[in-house]
């Protein structure tokens, strides 16, 4: 067991570390989608409310579980970034002619950028009061285990591309072709309810969709998710994020293994 | 597909040859080829523990190629490779564990200080507590970076960094250690010192290097060298039999047309000339009468000689026609 362990701690502390190290990552991954909230967030406030958001809630709430899959998704993505420098100049090199199997290899990786996601994420959750969401011990614990489900599963998304690209010259293409708008009709910026038809399908088959769902039934666990167009029942959001880290866990293992440099 | 199963592995230790390949590398018929290109063409060679065995040649001439190939990064497209007795084909896991790998591009994490570098290493291979400390000191201390043990690798200069991957890659103990173009970017003081460790870690570990250059000097600090050009290997042997191969002395001569002198030389004395990097090259005997003989028949036409023993470049230029361009 400890032949398992060891190297995925140790490819997993690395990240931690490096992280510490260059806090300038930290910035740039939150400061960004503060900015979005904040200035989108009460932009939208004053003239729209979400569909099906009969009475009350405003915009800037209906945005925050976005906000925060956003930075999820921000530090995945610096995360798998520096995956493709780092295999053809740095530490991995060395790791990928240790006789130690890709699947540890992407596992670890894949735990690292968590970590961080999470990290990030929690430094979000402070904002909750300001926007008047309020939660108990199992709502939190919820909360941060839907959230490490999706950090983990958009990590490995962000490694299964990584790791078939020679130079992060590619990456920013791909980012703003693939990424964002997944992120964008994932439910995080508008609801599908009322959108055209075309639109609300192409929603039910993003992944994203139900991990934002799910998010968001963890946040209130009751019925204010409802009330902001989720759809989505709670177990089929929970099951189809798990699906998604699996899936994604797998591609990116297969990806890496046939990769041989 | 990497093959890492102990079942494999159990299978070709049973059909192993016997002792003598578990002390080499042999490689037989290899060749590789990037879609139409050939990048190594039948390449046969082999390498002893203790040994440095250098593979020389210049840019784009398959080195790199090889030492992917070697450090089973890359399978290779025809032909064997056998580490010490263990089939590269099928036993990836088994040969990893053997190998320490220097790679052209820096390895080690810059954020990370020189010992964290060397611990997260020592991990991938299992190395812990004690080992992994007593391991980690011996090392620094003899690549004479002890005292920097504890800064980050970003503020240490290139020949340190180069040291401290050395150290690393040795970290777990290989019996081979692979090294691609080790002093590259090194000025001559920092590749004479790295030259110096690598002779001493050879004999101090009995482990097998191989590395791949293409700098003469570094060529001639091996115990025997391959040169490479264009994916085939061209010439094998220790350095100095190598240069006993080319006739005696070496003259460059350089003339105001250098292409009629050729000719007219070559009539004149019986001797062949070549002509590579704006000069002309004559091998002879006894170098020192034709350079007499020939500056008093050519008074006007030659501009310079020079005369020399032979050095690998002119053991490349025989054997290539081509001039080596470093």
């Amino acid at each position: 067991m400890q032949g398992i362990l060891l190297p995925i701690t140790t490819i997993w502390w690395r990240e931690i570390i490096r992280f510490y190290r260059q806090r300038s990552r930290l910035f740039s991954a939150i400061a960004q989608p503060l900015v979005f909230w904040i200035l989108i967030g009460s932009g939208l406030s004053a003239s729209f409310q979400p569909s099906g958001a009969v009475d009350g809630p405003s915009y800037i709430e209906y945005f925050y579980p976005g906000i925060v899959v956003l930075v999820l998704l921000f530090t995945s993505i610096f995360a798998t970034i520096s995956v493709v420098n780092d295999r053809r100049e740095g530490f991995l090199q060395g790791v990928l002619v240790a006789p130690v199997p890709r699947w540890q290899i992407v596992f670890a990786q894949a735990l690292g950028g968590t970590t961080l996601a999470l990290l990030q994420g929690l430094l979000l959750l402070l904002f909750t009061p300001m926007i008047g969401i309020r939660f108990g011990v199992t709502s939190f614990l919820l909360s941060l285990g839907v959230m490490a489900l999706l950090a983990f599963g958009l990590t490995n998304l962000g490694l299964l591309i990584a790791w078939r690209m020679d130079s992060t010259q590619g990456f920013h293409a791909i980012m703003n072709l693939l990424l964002i708008p997944i992120w964008l009709l994932s439910g995080a910026f508008f609801p599908s309810t009322g959108v055209p038809g075309w639109l609300a399908w192409t929603m039910k088959f993003n992944p994203l969709t139900y991990g934002l769902a799910a998010f968001r039934h963890s946040l209130y666990l009751d019925t204010t998710a409802k009330a902001f167009g989720e759809g989505t029942p709670w177990t089929l959001s929970l099951l189809i994020t798990g699906l998604f880290c699996i899936l994604t866990y797998v591609g990116a293992t297969l990806t890496a293994s046939a990769q041989r440099n | 597909m990497v093959v890492e199963t102990d079942v494999l592995h159990s299978i070709n230790t049973e059909s192993r040859k016997p002792k003598v390949s578990e002390s080499r590398i042999e490689v037989e018929n290899l060749s590789y080829a990037y879609q139409q290109r050939q990048a190594l063409d039948n390449i046969s060679f082999d390498v002893s523990c203790g040994e440095i065995f250098g593979l020389l040649g210049p840019n784009g001439s398959g080195k790199t190629t090889l030492f992917k190939i070697l450090s089973t990064l890359m399978p290779a497209t025809t032909g064997t490779v056998r580490i010490l007795g263990h089939d590269l084909a099928t036993e990836v896991k088994a040969i990893r564990n053997l190998l320490g790998v220097v790679f052209q591009h820096p390895g080690l994490d810059t954020k990370l200080t020189v010992v964290e570098n060397l611990k997260h290493h020592g991990h991938l291979y299992r190395l812990t507590g004690k080992t992994l400390r007593y391991r980690t000191a011996e090392l620094l201390e003899r690549f004479g970076v002890s005292d920097r043990a504890k800064e980050r690798v970003e503020i240490l200069s290139g020949g340190l960094q180069r040291r401290v991957e050395i150290a690393k890659a040795l970290l777990h103990s290989p019996r081979v250690l692979l090294l691609d173009e080790p002093t590259s970017g090194l000025d001559v003081t920092a590749r004479r010192q790295l030259n110096d460790y690598l002779r001493t870690t050879a004999q101090a570990e009995n482990i097998l290097v191989l590395l791949t250059t293409h700098l003469l000097d570094d060529a001639e600090a091996c115990n025997r060298i391959g040169i490479l050009d264009v994916g085939q290997l061209v010439a094998l042997g220790q350095p100095d039999e190598l240069k006993n191969q080319v006739g005696g002395d070496v003259i460059l001569i350089e003339g105001v047309d250098n292409e009629t002198l050729g000719t007219t030389i070559a009539e004149r004395f019986g001797v062949s000339t070549v002509f590579a990097d704006n000069r002309l090259r004559v091998e002879c005997k006894h170098g020192h009468e034709f350079v007499r003989d020939v500056v008093a028949a050519f008074p006007d036409e030659i501009q310079s000689v020079r005369l020399g023993k032979p050095t690998l470049e002119d053991v490349f230029v025989k054997l290539t026609g081509n001039p080596f361009v470093q």
